[in-house]
């Protein structure tokens, strides 16, 4: 019986230490997985999952502290990713799905505050004190974080219409309907 | 002369049709009275805008400037006027709006001044530019810039130009007729196409089930004393892909990683060839083409019809019986249903078939697949379709894309053999789409976090910088306090001081008043030359922008207090 | 040497961990979802059941057998492999930051899984030697990421195919693992010289 728990210590105390040695000797700064959820993860900076940027989220994610639905421009399509890549559950997004959208500065109303420019985290709203403000469209990522500041709530929010260019064929259905147009 | 020929894997025989369409000589279009010229008609970028509304165009003026190498100019179609530049219905399976020139002709189709050259005294330089300037594009159907490609590769020989009036697409016989008519231009177009690129030999194919077209080409290559070889290829659909017809006449395969070129081959069709020769040898852009109106009509047959002209007027050319029910833009195999037919004709527009239930039954609805291989055989590519449609079905792009999806030519092989009737070509393009799509958000999402990342960067290092010229300045003033230390003459450094921050001061107000004026003096140009439509909005827009206005005025303090804030804000 | 073929043969395919000992279900049904992830846990799963098997060799003729512990078997080859799966993971995340990524989250799911103690426990009582042991232990974990990456190709291409609804998901998973099951079972008989 004592020999039992005397082997049974020993070899705890062992595998303990040897744990404990490589712990300090085998420590890594920074997860490697941060950077792979990083990748997934939209980069709109948006904050809609209560962390200040995708960064901070996808280390919240790393660490386990923070969900994987939390994120709703990255939509369904990037919970299902993050699922896979973390071997989770798919889980329903915790917000709205929302489609792409864009900041549009209605210039009759825009004074000139500057505020917006300061809220942007992408730098896709230019202008000057005093002088009207625009979005450059292509470099905005519809994170909605200008549209709080604007004193004269001249921001709003357009989804993106589709256009040629981003017109996509969609999944093929059953039955084709031929066009019912009149010759 | 004995050709030997070679044999491309797959392929299917669908009933050509074409006997129809060739019974009429080519017959030229009336100018119709509207021309709606799409600025966008070419792979590569989209050119811009030369001229406004209410601007009186020559035929063959440009109308729209390449904007880079990979692009093609647009030109006005018949002489008239532009009555907009405006957001119109395009020649796209979507239905959706691109940038037009809508030019309402004034009937005198009077030409722009035209220059007559001589290519083979020009630097192939510079008939490269004439090409893009005059808008040649790959008239076959994929409106490629011809110029791009009259480019020789650097490292490999060109062995073989490749002359494409294999015309494989059931229905179409626009290259037929242009063969038939007008061989002599095509050939000597060839014959620029053969000085840019000096290939050892030019091979013409043609499909063999067009006698007619081989002997007139023959007959016109011997008449122009050149030495180019018009081969008959076997009829079999995709024998008129690049691909498949460089394989059939050279016995080359260009593999998936590389561009014909880089084999040592080049392709191009019969009308850009024609095309080509009527830019450099006429000064004439591309501003018509030849258009196959066939399927469901009481009269089919071949028109030259200028670029812009909207779907229904052409339609109306050919008559269609009245139990037509859609109009397909393209072959039936790999053409799209019109979605509306306000759409002009554009570069890539080669066939417009009327379609009837008769005609085109209702596709049979999709069963499961069976397995059974038979797209495999038909697949021009040596694709595995069934492969790839599991893929895009499941939405696993990433395999679908393993499975080389984008080598895809969506010739419509593999849907025309599927026993279970499913649309294998509907789901390759949705794949195809999907992942463009994810590939525009992914760099979109990389764009936006080099920008956030710089701006933290920037954020930081000015903090870092205020924080520095504080301490400067703490240090300064504590200097300054210093009694022992001599100053010198503080008195007359403070009253400028005063002085120019009044002066400061006026200058803003004096600013502003003029930004005031200005915008004054700019508003009304922003309401000129608008639609009722877009007035009525602007009325709706002041209407519910009044109040606002009003509760600013009363309110004129809290606005004042806003504007002094922020330029602090942003410091 | 024909000894140790059999062996081989005998653990990868006629006693499959999975299809025939119905071990380590879960890593089985759970990463095979891609061909990825099956291929990076059948690389992790053999580099750790390898290291497991001549590690707890070690510790039971060492340490157990000497000291009449045999009874302490289960406990303390437990915990010998998360120790092993613990250093191992340790050391890789430090020395090879790649194949950190390529196995990094599949190696504490294998601190749980049945067949890395299994197989340890099977060596005992076929009483092998311990070169014996660990090509038993490699072999096993062959055999392992075999069925692994196999049932995960299948069920790839089951994802787009058209399953009745009742059966979607795990009711088809099930029914193909049964089925590759059935087949591994025409293995029986291949080791009857053994």
């Amino acid at each position: 019986m004592l020999t039992a728990i005397l082997i049974m210590a020993l070899g705890a105390i062992v595998l303990g230490s040897a744990l404990g040695y490589a712990s300090i000797k085998f420590k890594v700064e920074g997860n490697p997985l941060v950077e792979k959820i990083e990748a997934i993860l939209p980069q709109t900076q948006c904050g809609q999952c209560g962390y200040p940027g995708c960064k901070p989220y996808a280390e919240a994610i790393a660490e386990g502290e923070a969900d994987i639905n939390k994120c709703p421009p990255g939509g369904m399509e990037g919970v299902r990713k993050l699922a896979d890549l973390l071997g989770r559950e798919v889980k329903p997004l915790d917000a709205e799905e929302k489609p792409k959208q864009l900041a549009i500065i209605d210039e009759q109303l825009c004074i000139g505050c500057t505020l917006c420019i300061q809220a942007c985290p992408v730098d896709a709203i230019v202008g000057a004190a005093k002088q009207m403000h625009t979005v450059v469209e292509s470099l905005c990522t519809g994170c909605e974080l200008c549209v709080k500041p604007c004193p004269v709530e001249c921001i709003r929010m357009e989804p993106i219409a589709e256009k040629i260019d981003n017109w996509k064929w969609k999944y093929p259905v059953f039955e084709i309907k031929p066009a019912t147009r009149a010759a | 002369m004995l050709q030997r020929l070679f044999k491309f894997k797959g392929g299917v025989k669908p009933a050509t049709n074409k006997a129809p369409s060739v019974q009429a000589p080519l017959r030229i279009a009336p100018i119709p009275p509207l021309l709606v010229v799409p600025l966008h008609q070419s792979i590569g970028g989209q050119p811009t805008p030369l001229v406004e509304v209410g601007d009186r165009v020559l035929k063959g003026q440009p109308i729209g400037a390449a904007d880079k190498w990979v692009s093609a100019a647009v030109h006005a179609p018949t002489s008239g006027t532009v009555i907009a530049v405006e957001e119109r219905v395009a020649a796209h399976p979507s239905g959706l709006l691109t940038l037009s020139v809508v030019i309402e002709p004034d009937g005198q189709d009077e030409w722009i001044e035209r220059h007559s050259l001589d290519h083979a005294s020009l630097e192939p330089e510079r008939v490269r530019e004439i090409l893009r300037d005059s808008g040649v594009v790959g008239l076959g159907g994929a409106v490629f810039p011809s110029h791009v490609k009259l480019t020789p590769a650097a490292s490999v020989p060109m062995d073989e130009l490749v002359i494409n009036g294999a015309e494989c697409e059931p229905f179409m016989t626009c290259d037929d007729l242009l063969m038939r008519e007008r061989a002599e231009g095509i050939v000597r177009g060839v014959a620029i196409f053969r000085d840019l690129l000096r290939p050892k030999r030019v091979l013409i194919g043609i499909e063999d089930n067009k006698p007619e077209a081989v002997a007139t080409m023959q007959a016109a290559v011997e008449a122009l004393g050149e030495n180019f070889e018009v081969v008959a290829v076997p009829t079999r659909y995709p024998a008129g892909g690049a691909k498949q017809l460089i394989r059939v006449l050279t016995g080359k395969e260009v593999p998936a990683s590389k561009r014909s070129p880089e084999m040592g081959v080049q392709c191009f069709n019969v009308a850009t060839a024609y095309s080509a020769w009527r830019a450099i040898a006429f000064g004439e852009p591309v501003i018509s083409r030849i258009v196959t109106l066939t399927g469901n009509v009481e009269q089919p047959g071949n028109w030259e019809i200028l670029l812009g002209t909207p779907m229904q007027e052409v339609i109306a050319l050919a008559g269609p019986k009245a139990d037509t029910n859609r109009f397909v833009m393209g072959g039936p195999m790999m053409g799209f249903d019109l979605p509306d037919l306000s759409a002009p004709v554009v570069k890539a527009t080669n066939c417009i078939i009327a379609g009837s239930p008769t005609l085109f039954p209702p596709p049979a609805p999709e069963m499961p697949c069976i397995r059974c291989g038979a797209c495999a055989l038909a697949c021009p590519h040596e694709l595995q379709p069934f492969e790839l449609y599991w893929f895009s079905r499941s939405r696993n792009f990433g395999k679908a894309q393993e499975y080389n999806l984008f080598d895809c030519i969506e010739c419509g092989c593999c849907s025309y053999v599927c026993p279970s009737h499913i649309p294998l070509v509907q789901y390759f393009r949705f794949a195809k789409s999907e992942i463009w799509s994810r590939e525009r958000d992914k760099n979109m999402a990389d764009a936006a976090k080099a920008r956030f990342e710089f701006r933290n960067e920037r954020d930081e290092r000015e903090k870092a910088e205020k924080a520095e010229r504080l301490a400067k300045a703490a240090a300064a003033k504590a200097a300054e306090k210093k009694p022992d230390l001599p100053q010198a003459a503080p008195e007359p450094v403070e009253t400028p001081t005063v002085d120019a921050e009044a002066a400061k001061k006026a200058a803003i107000a004096a600013a502003m008043e003029r930004a005031r004026l200005q915008r004054e003096a700019a508003q009304p140009k922003n309401t000129d030359g608008l639609t009722i439509a877009q007035r009525k909005e602007i009325a709706e827009i002041e209407k519910r922008r009044a109040p606002l206005q009003a509760q600013q005025q009363a309110k004129p303090n809290a606005e004042g207090v806003q504007t002094q804030n922020s330029p602090k804000d942003q410091q | 040497m024909t000894h140790y073929l059999f062996i081989i043969i005998g653990a990868v395919l006629v006693n499959n961990v999975v299809l025939v000992k119905i071990l380590g279900l879960c890593p089985f049904m759970g990463v095979s979802k891609k061909l990825d992830t099956a291929f990076g846990m059948g690389a992790a799963t053999t580099f750790v059941l390898t290291v497991a098997t001549g590690a707890s060799y070690v510790i039971d003729h060492l340490l157990l057998a000497p000291f009449g512990l045999e009874y302490l078997r289960t406990l303390s080859f437990i915990v010998t492999i998360a120790a092993v799966v613990q250093l191992t993971e340790m050391v890789i995340q430090k020395t090879s930051p790649l194949l950190h990524q390529v196995l990094g989250i599949y190696l504490p799911l294998i601190t749980t899984n049945c067949a890395v103690l299994g197989v340890p426990l099977l060596n005992v009582a076929n009483k092998y030697n311990f070169l014996e042991s660990l090509v038993f232990g490699a072999a096993s974990a062959i055999g392992f990421s075999m069925v692994l990456i196999l049932f995960a190709g299948i069920r790839e291409r089951v994802d787009g195919a058209d399953v009745p609804v009742p059966f979607r998901g795990v009711a088809i998973s099930m029914v193909t693992a049964g089925l590759m099951s059935l087949a591994f079972m025409g293995f029986a008989g291949l080791d009857k010289y053994q």
